[in-house]
């Protein structure tokens, strides 16, 4: 059973009107369970589309997305996978382990169950020592780092990533792909990841699904062939750079499209 | 250091305002001022000392006043700001309408609800205080409970998220430093209407009804005698606002936003 499955999927904003956007056409992909997936292309090509398509934010115009073997639907009230954003989105009113406990308290969990797992989490991530502060006391990369701690508080089986290090400065982003790769490896989660960088996408990857706008489709799916175990010297690999060249390529053509395409913009990238 | 900018902080303006009543009171001597032109600080403190007892009553009269209208306000606002954000259609309806009129002196209307009640009744000064309260508890909660960031809805949609508990674990909490805004601003507003819905008739039992009476008898320090139990009673107000702002933000941050 795959951890997601999207079939002959398209979505259509304001359709029938001037201001129509088709931002997916036909997308098909397949994430198997384990695996690390990036979705990675110029603005406009409909990759966090794809992301709340699969999260079930949105309901596609044509075809079917299943995750772990549901619909997507059932999968969100099942609250088969956690999400996490570009903006760490902490709620400023709790402490990072009540933050932790939110999809947790949803779940109707009891109290003790509840701060039992947030400890867990804040230990997972390395911050144990700051269950009781609050999340404007913390910095970016710890935020990112708590946001992430909520996502897989549940312990679900797909963690869904929509640029999540993109407002992270340069160090702290390759330390958060490091924690990111240790943490899923531990907790043996699929993770689905949109993002703008091209070695970060490379670094996280197993694949990497390159997309092109307007309208936004896949254009190619790079396997990255770095191994399981990744570290700092995996950034000075060759197959690294083999890696990174491919993408580029593959990029390059769509630009040119992108380049000559009408002044839409942007439809998804809010 | 931070001792000493505290200090020089409290120091400064008292030091400018003991100079500016220095400068009036001189201004007033050495000009011989009439008294009904401009009475001297010195002696509208000794009117304000001779007078205490009947300042502080005025003063109850038109703290309650202001104090009820209030507290009534803020029920109704944050009750109709409730009804907003669950119907938004109606939001659509009446935000412009509640902006639109917040802008406008409404509390001249208090002239005609004095003929809907007795002449003695406070009633009127009261729906007063609580019309010009309620517009800012409204505005304000309405934007707390409605303006909620994209990704805190995302994220409690993802967690399959009733729209009751989005409501009391995001929209509320939100809302919080929302109200207390809308306090620290609608108390000072409160007073300032207690007073003037004072001058269009009904019993001349409050502050701003003294005022004007002892005017009209030429006791212009008497006068700012009331004045100054006026201002005093402004600040009280504007004072517990803040206080309870500091008292319901502490541990939660929600200050933090609020200054950002």
């Amino acid at each position: 059973m795959s951890a997601v499955h999207v079939a002959g999927v398209s979505k259509i904003f304001n359709e029938g009107t001037p201001k129509q956007v088709d931002a997916l056409v036909d997308v098909n992909l397949t994430v198997e369970p384990g695996e690390f997936v990036s979705l990675i292309g110029p603005s406009g090509c409909g990759k966090s589309t794809l992301l709340r398509l699969i999260a079930n934010l949105l309901e596609p115009t044509t075809g079917s997305v299943a995750v772990n073997g549901k619909t997507a639907a059932q999968s969100r009230l099942d609250q088969d996978y956690g999400m996490a954003f570009q903006q760490a989105g902490l709620f400023d009113w709790r402490s990072v382990a009540k933050n932790i406990e939110l999809p947790l308290e949803l779940k109707g969990w009891d109290k003790d169950k509840r701060a039992a797992r947030a400890k867990e989490m804040l230990e997972l991530v390395k911050l144990p020592e700051f269950a009781d502060l609050m999340p404007w006391q913390l910095s970016g990369g710890m935020q990112q780092r708590i946001a992430i701690a909520r996502a897989l508080a549940a312990h679900p089986p797909l963690l869904l990533m929509d640029e999540p290090f993109g407002a992270l400065d340069e160090m702290t982003r390759e330390y958060m792909q490091g924690e990111l790769l240790r943490i899923c490896a531990e907790t043996k989660t699929t993770v689905v990841f949109v993002t703008h960088s091209i070695p970060e996408a490379v670094y996280l990857s197993n694949r990497v699904v390159v997309m092109s706008p307007r309208p936004g489709r896949i254009t190619e799916v790079i396997n990255v062939n770095l191994g399981a175990n990744r570290g700092e010297d995996t950034r000075a690999a060759d197959n690294f750079f083999a890696g990174i060249t491919a993408v580029r390529e593959a990029l390059r053509g769509t630009h040119a499209d992108h380049a000559n395409a009408g002044a839409i913009r942007g439809v998804e990238d809010r | 250091m931070t001792a000493m900018n505290r200090l020089r902080n409290f120091l400064t303006p008292l030091a400018f305002g003991v100079a500016f009543l220095a400068f009036w009171e001189g201004a007033v001597k050495f000009f011989e001022l009439k008294p009904y032109f401009l009475a001297p600080p010195t002696k509208i403190l000794s009117q304000f000392v001779e007078n205490i007892s009947r300042i502080w009553d005025a003063a109850s009269v038109s703290g309650m006043n202001a104090l009820v209208g209030l507290i009534a306000g803020t029920i109704f606002g944050v009750s109709v700001s409730f009804l907003l954000s669950r119907y938004r259609a109606l939001g659509e309806l009446i935000t412009p309408l509640a902006v639109a009129l917040n802008a406008i002196p409404i509390f001249v209307l208090v002239a005609v609800l004095n003929n809907m009640y007795s002449i003695t009744s406070e009633v009127p000064r009261r729906i007063m205080v609580s019309l010009v309260v309620y517009f800012i508890v409204l505005v304000n909660v309405a934007k707390g409970l409605t303006q909620v960031k994209s990704t805190h809805v995302e994220l409690m949609r993802s967690y399959a998220a009733s729209d009751f508990a989005i409501l009391k674990k995001v929209r509320i909490p939100n809302a919080v430093p929302y109200l207390f805004t809308a306090l620290k601003i609608s108390a000072p507003a409160a007073v300032i209407t207690s007073f003037v819905s004072e001058y269009f008739g009904g019993s001349q039992n409050g502050l701003g009804s003294r005022i004007t009476s002892n005017i009209a008898n030429s006791k212009n320090a008497a006068a700012w005698a009331y004045v100054l139990g006026a201002c005093l009673l402004g600040l009280v107000f504007y004072a517990v606002s803040v206080v309870l702002e500091n008292v319901a933000s502490r541990g939660s941050g929600a200050t933090n936003t609020s200054n950002k």
